[in-house]
Parts: structure tokens; sequence; C-alpha cells
């Protein structure tokens, strides 16, 4: 065990993971988070917490994790490389791990072009990669990246993300392969809805035995609507929705596609249990959180097991 | 070459607007190259900036010089006699904005850039500029098929490209050639792909401007 958190013992163990997401709120509003964690409770292994996600800002995410922490959830801390430089980042994982928090998942970040603050300065400081090998240093060695010794070592689970839909296509393996040298023990991917290509990526992680080295999870966020799905096939950078799930949505009433797009979802996490390489799901329902039981539930995912 | 672009016209006129007579200044360095601060672009704001006053019925008399370099304080020495005995109220300089500072540490008047100081890069085509070195100060673009990652990727990633490539595009813009594809592409080309595989190492950012201001000093040149 590096860490020993629960999302661990559970991949250690051979099961098939679940993760879910949990998107800070844009104000102080505490009971907001309680309310959205509920949702989750029982019915995932862990929940990533973001980090003023598409640049937005939001509650912090080392705090929203620590609320997590307190009312018996656990929090995979998001942590992205725009918004903060090395000191400001070491500094954050070792309070981070004082309050509990034992998986962390390494992220470049959306570019504040994107965000409310697009006049923002960017750091960019280390990028996912480095800040993957940063965590790993501290918890391998005990050292900052300075070798400054650590007193008390923060033994972190750590996360990486893995986009199979991104170009070059044929770097993506490359660049997974990368973050597991790097020291990614778990990871977790962009949303998937192209199957064939997220098949040959796995394809060609299994035959670079990646699945050996690292736990691969693989990304799911249903489709609530046959809106939804165009703007994410037409606006959202590195997102592959084929047509024929959009045929599909369309195929059903208005009023039955959001029942249609769980059950696209839960078909595809049922292929994934099957499919080699794959150690769990991380659904990503985003303020979608109180579908979460009907997901799981439709998906064969429950109860989940106690790793202890 | 340092590229520039001129401010527009409204707010030059406010920096000048409780001046009679001003020295408008031009450079013959990069800015002349870039189509920007040279004796034709010195020509071409004068001649608006009494345009807009006279219009206003408030006349500006405008001086106009274009010196070698501003980057250089024998060519700044240069503008003395106009500055001591002219009249001139204050300056407008045409070049990057060392020059302004190099004026402003020889003379005591107000002095206003006129330009915007965008990056250090070159002429892509007639008419369009790109960046392509943020002068980090320690030069690793061989890492990277000879590409710099740093200045020309939106995130600056020494290992990318990230999940928001798309087509040889960034995530940021349709327009923003994603130069980590770039990378990938070139060292495919040249049978490099294995420079992809290996991480790059964090960066020491203490020679670029995040260990200060920086200073070269050549003891083999000093006189």
């Amino acid at each position: 065990m590096k860490a020993g958190s629960n999302l661990e013992k559970v991949l250690t163990a051979g099961h098939f993971a679940v993760s879910g997401e949990l998107g800070p709120p844009r104000g102080a509003d505490v009971e907001v988070i309680k309310k959205k964690a509920e949702h989750l409770r029982g019915l995932v292994d862990s929940i990533n917490v973001t980090d003023n996600q598409t640049s937005v800002v939001r509650m912090g995410s080392m705090a929203v994790s620590k609320i997590l922490v307190d009312i018996g959830l656990e929090p995979n801390y998001q942590m992205v490389c725009r918004d903060r430089n090395r000191i400001a980042m070491q500094s954050d994982l070792l309070g981070a791990y004082g309050l509990g928090i034992r998986n962390v998942l390494c992220l470049s970040g959306d570019h504040n072009k994107f965000g409310d603050h697009p006049q923002a300065k960017n750091v960019f400081d280390l990028d996912s990669m480095q800040l993957i090998s940063t965590v790993k240093k501290m918890r391998d060695e005990g050292k900052l990246l300075s070798g400054q010794e650590c007193e008390g070592v923060a033994s972190f689970f750590i996360g990486a993300a893995s986009n199979p839909f991104g170009d070059p296509f044929e770097f993506r393996v490359t660049r997974l392969a990368k973050k597991i040298d790097a020291g990614a023990d778990f990871v977790q991917t962009q949303c998937i809805y192209n199957m064939d290509k997220f098949r040959e990526f796995m394809r060609l992680a299994v035959e670079e035995g990646l699945h050996e080295k690292c736990y691969i999870m693989a990304g799911v966020t249903p489709l609530k609507s046959v809106g939804m799905a165009r703007y994410m096939q037409k606006f959202v950078p590195g997102m592959d929705v084929p047509d024929h799930y959009i045929e599909r949505l369309k195929g059903v009433d208005k009023k039955d596609q959001a029942k249609e797009g769980i059950k696209i979802a839960a078909e595809q996490i049922q292929e994934f249990k099957e499919m080699k390489g794959v150690a769990g799901v991380h659904i990503m329902a985003i303020e979608w959180e109180h579908k979460m039981p009907e997901i799981c539930e439709t998906a064969g995912v429950l109860p989940r097991p106690q790793a202890d | 070459m340092v590229v520039a672009e001129r401010k527009p016209i409204q707010e030059i006129l406010a920096m000048v607007s409780d001046f009679k007579k001003i020295l408008l200044v031009g450079c013959k360095g990069c800015v002349t190259v870039c189509c920007a601060g040279g004796t034709k672009e010195v020509g071409i704001l004068a001649s608006a900036l009494r345009i807009a006053r006279k219009k206003e019925k408030n006349e500006l008399e405008v001086v106009e010089h274009t010196l070698e370099r501003q980057c250089d304080p024998e060519y700044i020495a240069q503008l003395a006699p106009m500055l001591e005995n002219d009249g001139i109220e204050a300056v407008v300089s045409m070049a990057c904005s060392v020059g302004p500072q190099f004026i402003a540490r020889s003379y005591l008047l107000p002095v206003f850039p006129a330009l915007n100081t965008t990056f250090t890069g070159g002429s892509l085509e007639h008419g369009v500029w790109a960046e392509f070195c943020q002068s980090c100060g320690n030069c690793v673009i061989h890492n990277f098929g000879g590409l710099c990652p740093i200045s020309r990727c939106a995130k600056s990633l020494m290992n990318g490209p990230c999940g928001g490539s798309s087509g040889g595009k960034c995530e940021i813009s349709p327009e923003v050639d994603c130069v980590w594809h770039l990378i990938h592409e070139r060292l495919k080309a040249l049978d490099r792909l294995d420079m992809m595989r290996t991480v790059f190492p964090i960066k020491d950012w203490s020679t670029s401007r995040d260990g200060g201001p920086r200073k070269i000093t050549r003891e083999d040149l000093k006189l």
C-alpha cells in the first residue's frame, strides 16, 4: 500500500473500482457540497473534487476535499498546474496530507482563456507530468524538489488523467506510459463516447503492459439530452461523440432522453467491466449527482465492496 | 526580432492631451522591420495626431525624428539638441518599450510609448508575425525538434501535447497551431519519436524573468 486510501484498497484487491465527481460551488455554501456529496454516498469508492474546472473560480479543492473527509467520504483531490507554482503546490500537498487527504489527481488544467477570469496571469511552473513526479518524489524519497527532507512524509495515491481522443492518436498511449513513468498509480480517462477508438487505445495500452503498472479507469459522462451530446461533439475540445449516439437519443421521446442516456452509460460501463486492462470507471455526472443512484444501479456496480 | 504593434490612436491622443509640442521618435531597428515604428510609421502617426488635434481646435506640433536604434545610449544622446532647445514638452517613442525607458534615463521630461511590445518572433508571411521565444534564458529547443513549447504552447508544457490538442490545433483557438503536434510530426519525420517518450525534467526558471531583472556583463567587451 502506498497511501492506504479506500480507492487504492479497492483497486489493489482487484475489484472493479468506481469513482465519482463533485464540482465545488461558485461561492462559500458548504451545504451545497454536502447535498451533492450525499447523492454519492455508498455509490462510489472515492470522489474527485475538481480544482477550478474550466478556469472558473470555485471553492478550493483542498477545502472541499477536507469537507468530504469530515463527513466520511473519500476525496480525490485534484490539483492543476495553471494557478500555482512549485512552492504553493508542494505546500498544498503537505497541507492536504495533513488534513487526511490521501488521493491526489495531477492535471495541467484548462487554460484560463476559457474561464471567468481570462485576464489572469497563468503559472504552469510545472506541467502535469512533472507534478506527478513531484508527488512521487515527496512520497518515495520523502523529499521536496529542493532536496529538503520532509518532516513527515506525504504518502499519496497518485492519479493522472488521460485523453485517448486527443491528437495525435498514436501519441496517446505513449503519453499514458510517460505518466506512469513519472509516477501515476491510477489514471482516469476523458469521457468516452467513441468506443471503437477507446478499444483500440486499450489494446495498445495492454500490448505495452501499461495496465499492469497502473490502474486505468474509464471515464463516463452520461448524456442528458440530444442538445448536450451535440454541444459536446461540437464545442468541447478533445471530445469525440459519434453520431450514432446522437441518433439513438433522437430516436426516443424528449422526456425519455435522459433515461436513454443513462442506459447508454450503463452499457458502456458493462463493457468496461469486461474490457482487458480497465480497472474501473470514473463517472462524471456533472450537475446530475442526484441521478447517480440510477446510473450505478443500471450499470450493475452496486453494492460497492468493503475493501478493509 | 522584437515584434510590436502601434497602440490605438485614441490612447496615444489621451497621453499627449496636455501638450502643445511633442517629439515623436522612431527606431530603425526591429520595429522598422515589423512595420510598427520606423520612419514611415512615425510620419503616419505624426499626421494622424496633428489632424486629430486640429479637429479639436487644439493644434499639436509634432517634431518627427527616427534614430538608428533606441536601445543604445549613443543614439539616445543624439536627441539632446532637440530636447534641450526646441520647447518640446514630451516625447512619444515608437520603439519597443526599451526605447522610451532609455530616453527617460537621459532626459527629464515625460516619455510615452506609442507601441505595445508584443513578443520576440518572426514574420510568417507579409503582414503576419508570430511569437517564437519567451527569453527563458536557457534554450532547450533541441529537445523538442527545434521548436519552442515554452513560448508556443499555451500552457508552456514540456511534456505535451495535452488532451486539448485536436486536429493539429490548440484548445484555446482553432487559429493557434498546437506546437506539440508540430513537435510530434517533426520528430516522427526525423525518426526521433523516442524523444517524445522520455519525461522532460522540471525546468529551472531562475534564468528567466522569475530570477529577477536580467543583465549580461561581458568583461571582454568592456572598455
